[in-house]
């Protein structure tokens, strides 16, 4: 069964997408993302620390992946423009994650700077993954501005909540035509199967894999639940009913 | 001379390009970005690119991210 998704001009067979934060080691990142299958990675940009020495992130992600360098850090549309033009001169490729945030505490999205953002970088060629808080008049906006998909989070970024705008994320399911994919908050595989589940595109996972005491297992566990649920969405899951419906003939053993 | 490095005052000693300031701060050019004055500048330009009093650089390298 030929299954692909689409982003830009390329064609992934892998639905898992894998954040590079907070792994114990960088040495972990080649083995996750193959034990993954993971074909996009997301990374970040930011100032050298010049007091001592630190590894080249790039050079641990495996060079059939795609880099997707994301606006971490970008408290404006202005930033955010700023970072994915630079991570682009840089060598990087042209997706680029948008993330503008301002909140601290719960690290939600500006939705709005978000937006403006996503029109900017779209209008100069970037293949454009806005993460967002889900919902659907920002999402048709952001379809509008040229995006490439709409990432909504499942929970705050880091929280392992799991899938708590499960509704909100639905709609966006149903009525948006670009592919959802659910960026933030996954922390279980199971949780991870049930965004798929329910049609989203694909997922993307970090500190579930990176503070996991096996990240290597359990990037093998995310990539094995995010194949399940998609099978299981193509296949049609059955109607949920409020009571029984019998699985066994309804007649008694020996009467009619 | 006075610059701002990645946000912070520092003296250079004598003149430099941005080739050289790299090379100062032992950095490992195939692993940094550089941006002179909210531009950037491509590597094959940093040794014709003479650093100036109150320029401002920002040396950015990748890291890990979600």
């Amino acid at each position: 069964m030929s299954d692909i998704l689409k982003i830009g001009d390329r064609e992934l067979t892998s639905r898992l997408f894998l954040g590079t934060g907070k792994f114990s080691s960088n040495k972990l990142i080649p083995e996750v993302a193959r034990a993954s299958g993971a074909q996009v990675v997301t990374v970040a940009l930011r100032r050298v620390n010049l007091e001592y020495e630190e590894e080249n992130i790039a050079a641990f992600v495996p060079k059939d992946c795609i880099l997707m360098p994301n606006t971490s850090g970008a408290r404006t549309a202005e930033e955010a423009v700023r970072i994915a033009r630079l991570a682009r001169a840089a060598g990087c490729g042209n997706w680029v994650k948008i993330e503008v945030i301002t909140d601290n505490r719960y690290l939600l999205p500006d939705n709005y700077e978000t937006i403006k953002a996503t029109e900017i970088l779209a209008a100069e060629g970037f293949v454009v993954l806005p993460y967002m808080s889900p919902d659907l008049m920002v999402a048709k906006k952001l379809v509008d501005a040229g995006a490439a998909a709409v990432m909504p989070l499942g929970s705050p970024i880091g929280s392992n909540r799991g899938l708590r705008t499960k509704e909100l994320v639905r709609i966006l399911v149903e009525e948006i035509t670009l592919p959802i994919i659910v960026d933030a908050g996954i922390g279980r595989p199971s949780e991870a199967a049930e965004a798929m589940e329910m049609g989203v595109a694909a997922v993307l996972v970090n500190t579930a894999i990176a503070t996991a005491s096996d990240p290597v297992a359990m990037a093998k566990a995310f990539g094995m639940a995010v194949e399940a649920g998609r099978m299981a969405y193509l296949s049609g899951p059955g109607e949920i009913m409020d009571t029984a419906r019998a699985s066994s003939p309804l007649t008694g053993f020996l009467r009619d | 001379m006075k610059i701002i490095l990645n946000g912070r005052e520092e003296i250079l000693e004598g003149a430099t390009t941005v080739a050289g300031l790299i090379a100062l701060k032992e950095l490992n050019p195939n692993a940094v970005i550089v941006e002179y004055n909210y531009s950037l500048v491509k590597k094959e330009d940093w040794s014709d690119m003479v650093i100036k009093e109150n320029d401002r650089l920002e040396i950015l390298r990748f890291v890990g991210g979600g």
